[in-house]
This record gives structure tokens, sequence and C-alpha cells, in this order.
């Protein structure tokens, strides 16, 4: 039985109680996980542009509809005089978040509480479109034209900054940019925000919406991006599979509300899980690829561990960075090292087989898989893993999502520059 | 009404997403209509857009009314 010493002792417990999430698996968190745990894909031929010209055609994108078919709706979560204020990820952000908010039912009334709730909400890329159509005005001889909005609607803290003015949440207002880790790097500094009394409450995850000309272009220049299954999307995300040639782009955003637990307790809210650990570490290495290995995944998930004062046997399931790329094998490698003769009894999947690879929205939504993952004792599936390019004890879910006993569960996420993060969940 | 009027009227309610029976010309984008101040400058660009006009940001800091507006253009466009 897990108790909260060890490393945990004498810190304030941080705990989840909302969650909201958009993405191509379309609306709503318990949406998106039912349909993820029915082996479905969000992944098709990309329809925000002709892709045609481009080598990669394929993308997750948010499915568009109404809000009781689980899909999107804009203008049922953002005015239309708004909506042109922002750029899509700040869309996407505050769609999720909205969820996430009212699902925790935490309404600050005095200014003190007001005061103690804070955000932090992060975006790998920001408002890749806006400056595009921005700098066609500019070339255009068209500069005195410039919307006055086009700074804010680009700038990556805006998330953070419209969620805090739609409820007037007025405690620590941050953000994070670190490419694929936002996500896990936004909930666990958002977190150690709470540890350390800055806050009671931190509403953190991370929104992105590249599936634009200039995102996938320049993926596809990086060779990141998968080109071999233009014809049959579904199979385009395959992490681990010998056939894999590259991530597939998905757009959305995952918002969780964190609460300190005696907060949380307090006011009767429903807890989802708790953050026990968070580790981070840096490549020094490349700037796109991880090396040889993987040391620096491994000391993230080491560290992450140790913050949570528990052993890799504690650890029911991983949900893997795995973005479909041959750096997979190198992460497998890494979670084997660390897991030593517990790799035997772990299973470790990679949504992104499902969902594509939301870049800086990733890590929050798959820190909201492993919630659910603990909630429901059920791991999700890795879709398209046909034929491992690498055998290896850890079952790797193929296929079909397995019900498994899950106390406790680790989520990586890594991203360019050589940035790793870990994040350890457990359930209350 | 003017087809200037008109036409101003049209591109308010699309910028500012009022209700075209608030934009009177007596109403003021701030006060009235919800405006910021970023609002205004961007009104002004679709303003000197749709009217072939330019509104120097002098005469544009005295626009203040949907009337502001109107007299200011149809002065342009007469002269």
């Amino acid at each position: 039985m897990l108790q909260s010493a060890g490393a945990n002792s004498g810190r304030r417990r941080v705990v989840v109680t909302g969650m909201g999430m958009v993405g191509p698996l379309g609306l709503g968190v318990e949406n998106v996980w039912s349909r993820l745990i029915a082996g479905e894909s969000g992944i098709g031929r990309i329809t925000h542009f002709d892709p045609s010209d481009l080598p990669a055609q394929v993308a997750g994108q948010v499915p568009e509809g109404p809000t009781s078919e689980g899909k999107l709706t804009l203008s049922d979560w953002v005015s239309v005089k708004d909506q042109r204020k922002m750029d899509r990820f700040i869309h996407m952000g505050l769609v999720a978040a909205t969820e996430a908010v009212e699902d925790s039912g935490w309404k600050p009334q005095t200014e003190e509480e007001k005061c103690a709730t804070g955000v932090m909400i992060g975006s790998g890329i920001g408002g890749l479109q806006t400056i595009y159509d921005a700098s066609i005005t500019v070339h255009e001889g068209r500069a005195k034209r410039l919307s006055p909005f086009f700074i804010p609607s680009a700038l990556i803290n805006l998330v953070s900054g419209h969620v805090s003015i739609k409820y007037g949440f007025q405690g620590p207002n941050h953000s994070v940019v670190t490419a694929c880790a936002t996500g896990v790097h936004a909930i666990g500094d958002a977190a150690r925000l709470i540890m350390f009394g800055d806050a009671d409450v931190m509403v953190a995850g991370g929104a992105e919406a590249t599936v634009c000309p200039l995102g996938i272009a320049g993926f596809c220049s990086a060779r990141a991006l998968s080109t071999g299954f233009n014809a049959t999307p579904e199979k385009a995300s395959r992490p681990w599979d010998k056939d894999r040639d590259g991530f597939v782009m998905g757009e959305g955003s995952g918002v969780v509300v964190l609460e300190e637990y005696e907060h949380a307790k307090a006011r009767g809210a429903k807890i989802y899980a708790e953050i026990v650990g968070y580790g981070m570490s840096g490549d020094a290495y490349h700037i796109t690829a991880p090396a040889e290995g993987h040391y620096g995944a491994f000391r993230a998930m080491r560290s992450a561990l140790k913050s949570a004062g528990v052993t890799p046997a504690d650890i029911g399931y991983v949900n893997a960075h795995g973005t479909s790329t041959m750096a997979d094998d190198l992460e497998l490698e890494a979670v084997e090292r660390l897991f030593g003769d517990d790799a035997r009894t772990l299973a470790m999947s990679s949504t992104k087989s499902a969902t594509g690879h939301l870049l800086g929205a990733a890590g929050a939504i798959e820190a909201i898989f492993c919630m659910l993952a603990i909630r429901d004792n059920v791991a999700p599936p890795t879709l398209n893993l046909d034929n491992p390019s690498r055998e290896s004890v850890i079952d790797r879910v193929a296929h079909t999502a397995q019900q498994r006993q899950i106390n406790v569960a680790l989520s990586n996420s890594f991203g360019f520059g050589g940035t790793n993060a870990s994040l350890v969940v457990r359930g209350v | 009404m003017s087809e200037i009027a008109d036409k101003v009227k049209k591109i308010v309610v699309e910028h500012l997403g009022v209700e075209e029976s608030k934009v009177t010309p007596e109403a003021s984008f701030i006060d009235d209509l919800g405006a910021d101040s970023l609002d205004t400058v961007e009104l002004v660009m679709a303003f000197e857009e749709a009217f072939n006009v330019e509104i120097p940001e002098d005469a544009a800091e005295k626009i203040a009314t949907v009337k502001d507006a109107i007299d200011y253009i149809e002065k342009q466009k007469a002269a």
C-alpha cells in the first residue's frame, strides 16, 4: 500500500479536481476517453487547407459539429466577436479550460480566493497561422492595415491571459514553452506553485493548433512527419511499429484544474488523482534528436519517481511519448532500463496512435489519460502496432485496451531542444 | 439613411458583434457598444479599407460615436 510519505512528506499535496479536453477524438474528456478506449482513430486527411503540395497530408483535426455529438461548434464557447482576436490555439485552450473549470465547480468569490487561483497554460508554437497571415499583409505593403489584435492573437501566454480574464483568476499568470514537453511542464510547474504556496488552485495545461500550411511544411522539412500513409490516414500514427515513418500532427488542448488537497476536501470537490511526482532533464545533445540510450528520458523518469516516493513496481501504466518516429525505441529502452524486472508487469502505450501528436498540448491530454486509466483501471491501446521493430517484455497494449489494476501512472513528454519531462499521478 | 451610413453601421455590427438596433448615430463605440481601445483602432482600419480613405490618427481619436464616423467619411468623400 502506498503512503503519501517518502519524498512527499511535509509538502502541500496537489490533486486534480477538473479536466477539459478538445482534440482529434472530439470534444469533452469523457467522450474522447470512451472513443480512445474503443480503439477509434482521430486521424484523417487534412481539411483545414489543401495539403496536395506537401509530402504529409494527414493530421488529427478537431471534428466540427454539434456539441451534443461531442464535436466542436466554436461559437458555443467563444463569441464570434472574440474569435477574430485570437489564433485557433487560443480557441482550443479556452474550450478545454472552460470544460475543466466548470467540471471542478471552483468559483472563487472573495478577493483572496481569486488571488489564490492562477493559470499556467502553454503552447509549443503559438499562433502560427496568425503570424503567417500577418506576414502576407506586411509583404503586400499593407503594414498599416495589420490588425491591432495580431500580437495578442499570436502570443503564447494569451491562453492564460484570456482564461484569467474570463473567470477573474488573479493569481499567478504564467505560460510554458518547451515544444512537445509543454503540457507536462505546465502541469508539473503549476503543481509546484501550489506546493510552494503561491496559489491554492491552478488551471494548467497546453494548447496547440498548427495544422496549417506553415506548420505542416515546417515539420515536413525537418523530416519529422509521416508521409507514407496519405491514402490510409488512420494507419499513419504507429508508434513502435516497424513501418512507422514519422509523427502525425494533431491539434487541440488539454487543461486540468490543480488544487491543494485540503482546499479541495474542504469544499467537497471530486478528486480525480494526485500529482505526486515530477521530473525534468535536458539532453544537452542535439536540437531535434535524442541521444543513443535516451538517458535524458531515463533521468526525467527517475527523478519523477524519486519525487513521488515510488518505485518502478508501483507504476501500473506508462503513457509513452511514443510519437511514431525512430526515437520510440530509444524511449522504450530507457523505460526498460529504469524498470528492470518490473518491466515484465508494466503496461505502456502511446495514445498518439489515435490522437496524433498535439505538440504542446500532448503532455496535458496524456496526463489526463493517465488519471482516467487509474480511475477506470484501463490501459488505452496503441493502435497500428502490428510488428514491433524492437521486441520488449513490456506490454505495449497493441490494438485493444486492457483492464488492469493501475494505482500509479507515469506520463512522458520530450521536446525539441532536448527537453524531457515526466509526471507521476496516483489515485486518491 | 445614406449609403455611407448604412455601410458604417454594417461594419460596426460585424466588428463589435452588437445588434443592429443598438448602432444608433449617437451610440459611442466605447461607452455604448462595448469596444475597447484596440477595437476602435480596428474599426477605423475597417472604415479606411471599406471607403478607401485615410483617417489620420488625430482625426481617428475624435471619432467617438457612429455619427462621428459617418460625418468624417462623408466629408472626405465630398472633398
